[in-house]
């Protein structure tokens, strides 16, 4: 999907704001949030897409764990373990405004496979045996797809429709654009693609630049000799 | 930068509903976040730079399978199904990123930095590298290749830094204290 988290090479975002001897909480709640969703576990492919479907407002306004709170609260609502109902409720009690942005944007009932939770909480390996082998080898050319996608995907919008260089082979991965809907693991072959700043960005940009970036089998297609 | 009220509210409202429904235990919650706080960290990565410049035969297995190299310190899980380890070198200077979210190598560098999670860093950093790591105080020469790493899927980059020379002479634990995170990163050029 196009949404706000798709960031590469977006322009307006100023200056990186690096914070000396920065601690990895800056506030009780955001260890506690991640603390909750890794002992959930689950899907990480849905919980990944649950943080891109948030409220693109909360995405930037509410920080890192912020988004994780709005995809965590978007999984529980869609599998029926809490209504967002009962949470507004909860939040009122403890203060929260009848007016505020809610971060999570949870599909309707039934829109969703209910998720198979391991006992043990976590994200297992995503690692599988293919049984086809892989279509590309080393140093083939290959050019990424071109059209956009309504679900989850890991290509970002701006490999899309470039022609770069295989420099990596990495065998079966479960192949999240199927597996975040739950619609299988479909594991895919992925690959390290490598492309010139000049493919991406044009001749304007900086000079002796290159771009590495893992993409699945079914992101790519071969580039023939009359490309 | 303060968090806006009503995320925490809503964060409160969301953990107390999960622990009184009995579907988290309270006790595990702190176990992880104690975990995260005191356990994993840039000092994991470091002992593995100091090592793989001391011993070269550890630094060949390092580059060939990292997963495997780090299996020796005891660090695994955490964010590495697959770890690989991109050399820095006179005509290469390697920087990592996650456009899409905030993949990241757990299990040597620990939970990344706020900065490598915010929108200005994800966005820039693929098209206009050599001045995002400006603003990190690190010029690049302009004949040294900027290798920019989106990781996009599961495999998990860090960056083996250049040791500066005149740290040759030193036992392998004074390196690893001098190793910073932004170098692992690629952000940073270690220097004297």
């Amino acid at each position: 999907m196009d949404g706000i988290h798709d960031l590469g090479g977006k322009h307006g975002f100023g200056a990186v704001s690096p914070e000396l001897n920065e601690p990895v909480f800056h506030e009780g709640w955001e260890a506690r949030v991640f603390a909750l969703v890794l002992q959930l576990g689950g899907n990480l492919d849905r919980s990944r897409h649950a943080i891109e479907r948030i409220d693109p407002i909360s995405y930037l306004a509410d920080t890192y764990y912020g988004r994780w709170l709005g995809g965590l609260e978007t999984r529980l609502v869609e599998d029926g373990v809490l209504s967002q109902s009962e949470i507004t409720e909860r939040a009122r009690r403890l203060g929260a405004d009848v007016n505020d942005r809610v971060a999570a944007r949870p599909r309707d009932a039934g829109d969703q496979s209910p998720e198979k939770k391991s006992s043990t909480g976590g994200f297992s390996t995503a690692q599988r045996t293919l049984k086809t082998p892989p279509r590309f080898e080393l140093g083939d050319q290959v050019r990424t797809k071109s059209t956009s996608t309504e679900g989850h995907t890991r290509m970002p919008a701006y490999v899309r429709g470039c022609i770069g260089e295989v420099i990596g082979v990495h065998g079966g991965w479960v192949y999240p654009d199927s597996h975040a809907h739950g619609k299988g693991e479909g594991p895919e072959c992925l690959y390290t693609v490598r492309f010139t700043t000049e493919m991406l960005w044009g001749e304007a940009g900086e000079k002796n630049i290159e771009l590495s970036i893992d993409l699945f089998e079914a992101y790519l297609e071969q580039v023939n000799d009359d490309d | 930068m303060m968090t806006d009220s009503k995320v925490i509210v809503r964060a409160e409202a969301l953990e107390s509903l999960l622990i009184e429904k009995g579907l988290v235990d309270p006790d595990r919650i702190d176990e992880t976040i104690t975990f995260y706080n005191e356990r994993v960290g840039p000092m994991n990565g470091a002992q593995v730079v100091a090592r793989a410049w001391q011993d070269p035969e550890f630094k060949a297995r390092l580059l060939d399978d990292g997963t495997a190299a780090i299996e020796e310190f005891g660090f695994s899980g955490g964010q590495v199904d697959k770890l690989v380890i991109v050399e820095n070198t006179p005509d290469t200077h390697n920087v990592v990123v996650c456009t899409l979210c905030s993949c990241y190598p757990w299990a040597v560098l620990g939970l990344p930095p706020r900065w490598y999670k915010d929108p200005a860093y994800r966005s820039r950093v693929v098209r206009e590298p050599r001045a995002v790591l400006k603003e990190f105080g690190t010029v690049i020469p302009e004949d040294t290749t900027v290798q920019v790493w989106d990781s996009s899927a599961e495999i998990r980059y860090m960056v083996l830094p250049l040791m500066p020379a005149s740290w040759a002479d030193q036992s392998v634990d004074v390196l690893a204290s001098k190793v910073s995170r932004d170098s692992m990163i690629g952000v940073e050029v270690l220097a004297d």
